[in-house]
């Protein structure tokens, strides 16, 4: 019973925010726009949190993850190409597209650490951009325009805007679960160790290297899973998926959120993506607004997004 | 591992930093169960041979045999797996992990596969019983919950030990597990250290000449990283060229 109750107020800002989102289409936001933003959000939050897993607990800061949720982006375009539209074939065929790119270039940058580590995931995310910008056959530079949704079962569920909500829902309260068994399996808490302490770990037995390129593959996997979605809401891939730019935006949301918290990564999401289009309606010199407000965010909010109960919690007490 | 041969043996082992030989020409044994005790003065290469010995460090020439087995070419954690267990000078714990987490963390390496990505690993009693023993074993069990980086120092200490314990190795490396260890500290360290005689074999690098000479069954002295003499504590004591390179007047008590 103790237990239980544990977990359940261990799992409450999750399921606070899943809720939410649930909720969200009958409390006033069901129209399409706001459901298009909010299924962005959705997404872009699926790669925050697989990246929250990389960061917070195996301690790999990339600033690539964009890469593997382009190569995603791309799967659906290079098997639209090719006529297959299932998404029984489509979303697990980005998955795996993504997690075999993350695996090559990740035995590689995993080799290295700190500051090296982060330039070389940089520069693999580049790498994948100018080769995508180079892939005529799906339209370069310019871009590729993807006619239809992806189907499942061969239904079109993924045409409806409320049907895409539940998908992307469902998927992403699936992404929350499995990166919360895996940070606390056996698996997890050697890569957990090994970002605190990897000098300590070898002590004991475990080389952490194919521990922490098995979690960037599957992270890697769960960017593809995302990219795929993304790809099918805006319904156009194009290089810019992969922008360092949006690495970048992924960082600053699984930072934003709290380093590690997997919920928290999903608020900076949601913050990013609505801020962003909230600011850009009041002005068109939005970025202006935007920087201050990110400077301000990692100045005060120690511990992120997930850390801002307690805090107001405590300023509350002292005023 | 030949019956009766040594747990541990070195063979000429050698290392230079630059100009400088650390590790000259070290050769010594560790009987199975026996604690020797490797003194020296500050800067004598004490902490250089165990990483050797642990695999942190390669020797530029020389053999380290484990259990019978050339062990020189095997990275740390694949000696690890075959039982060398090692604590640092410097402590080295998981400080966000609770001490009980810490053991079981090297529970973890001994049993089963760890590439298991679903079941939680917290509440798994193969895992917590073997490790809550080692937290007993080092009268650690009342701060099991304790996260690591809130113990004391001298916690931390036993930790390690406990660490190691959990690794059911048959070679404790130990590098002074008494340094700054408050009194009543280092003496239930040596309480724990002697309680473990005969059990496992250890290499202990110490600094607190009581202790060693308490808990020792042989001794070598390191000085320059030259071993210049091996023996029974009671022949390294007496041993005159000890007492002029190494062991002051009062030291030798
Ligand atoms: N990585 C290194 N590079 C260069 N010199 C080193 C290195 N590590 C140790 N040394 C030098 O090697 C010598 C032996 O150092 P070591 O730490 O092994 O001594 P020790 O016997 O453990 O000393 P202490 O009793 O102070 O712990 C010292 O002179 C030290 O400065
Ligand atoms: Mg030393």
């Amino acid at each position: 019973m103790e237990r239980a109750s544990a977990a359940l107020r261990e799992a409450s800002p999750a399921l606070l925010l899943l809720g939410l989102l649930a909720a969200a289409p009958f409390l006033g936001f069901g129209q399409g726009y706001t459901m298009t933003l909010l299924a962005r959000a959705m997404i872009l939050a699926m790669a925050a949190v697989s990246l929250s897993v990389l960061v917070g607990g195996a301690g790999l800061v990339s600033l690539g993850h964009a890469a593997p949720l382009g190569v995603g982006a791309y799967a659906v375009v290079a098997l639209d190409a090719a006529g297959v539209t299932e998404g029984l074939v489509v979303l697990p065929g980005a998955a795996a597209a993504a997690a075999l790119f993350a695996l090559a270039t990740g035995a590689v940058a995993i080799r290295t650490s700190g500051v090296h580590f982060i330039m070389i995931t940089l520069a693999f995310g580049q790498m994948a951009f100018f080769t995508a910008g180079s892939l005529t056959a799906y339209g370069g530079d310019d871009g590729y325009t993807l006619y239809g949704r992806t189907e499942l079962f061969g239904t079109r569920l993924l045409e409806d805007r409320l049907g895409f909500h539940w998908v992307c829902l469902g998927l992403l309260a699936a992404v929350l679960l499995l990166c919360r068994l895996l940070l606390a399996s056996r698996f997890g808490r050697v890569l957990r160790a090994s970002r605190e302490n990897p000098l300590r770990v070898r002590a004991v037995g475990f080389e952490p290297y194919p521990f922490r390129l098995l979690a960037y593959a599957l992270m890697g996997a769960v960017a593809g899973l995302a990219g795929a979605l993304l790809a099918n809401a805006t319904e156009f891939v194009a290089p810019s998926y992969m922008a360092w730019q949006r690495s970048g935006d992924l960082l600053f949301m699984a930072i934003l959120g709290g380093l590690g918290s997997l919920p928290g990564a999903v608020a900076g999401a949601l913050a990013i993506v609505l801020l962003e289009e909230w600011l850009s309606e009041l002005t068109e010199h939005w970025r202006l607004i935007f920087g201050p407000l990110l400077i301000l965010s990692v100045l005060f909010l120690r511990g992120g997004l997930a850390g801002l109960p307690a805090q107001l919690g405590g300023l509350l007490r002292r005023g | 591992m030949a019956d009766g041969g040594p747990v541990l043996e070195l063979r000429g082992l050698r290392k230079r930093f630059g100009g400088l030989a650390v590790t000259d020409d070290v050769s010594l044994a560790v009987a199975p169960g026996a604690i020797h005790a490797v003194i020296g003065p500050n800067g004598a290469g004490k902490t250089t041979l165990v990483h050797q010995i642990s695999g942190l460090l390669a020797p530029d020439s020389g053999r380290v045999l484990f259990a019978g087995e050339d062990v020189t070419a095997l990275p740390m954690h694949r000696r690890a797996r075959l039982g060398l267990a090692r604590t640092f000078q410097i402590t080295s714990v998981v400080p966000g992990f609770s001490a009980l987490e810490n053991a079981a963390l090297a529970v973890q390496a001994r049993s089963g596969s760890s590439f298991r990505l679903l079941r939680p690993a917290a509440g798994q009693l193969a895992l917590d019983d073997p490790a809550m023993e080692a937290l007993e074993a080092v009268g650690l069990a009342d701060r099991a919950r304790t996260p690591a980086g809130a113990l004391s120092h001298g916690e931390r200490r036993q930790l390690e030990l406990a660490v190691a314990l959990a690794m059911r190795p048959r070679l404790l490396l130990l590098d002074e597990p008494l340094a700054g260890a408050g009194p009543e500290e280092a003496e239930r360290l040596v309480g724990v250290l002697s309680g473990l005689r005969g059990r496992y074999a250890i290499l202990l690098v110490e600094h607190d000449m009581p202790a060693v000479f308490a808990l020792a069954d042989g001794i070598s002295v390191l000085v320059y990283g030259r071993v210049v003499a091996t023996g029974p504590p009671a022949a390294i004591r007496a041993n005159p060229e000890v007492r002029a390179a190494y062991l002051g007047e009062d030291d030798a008590a």
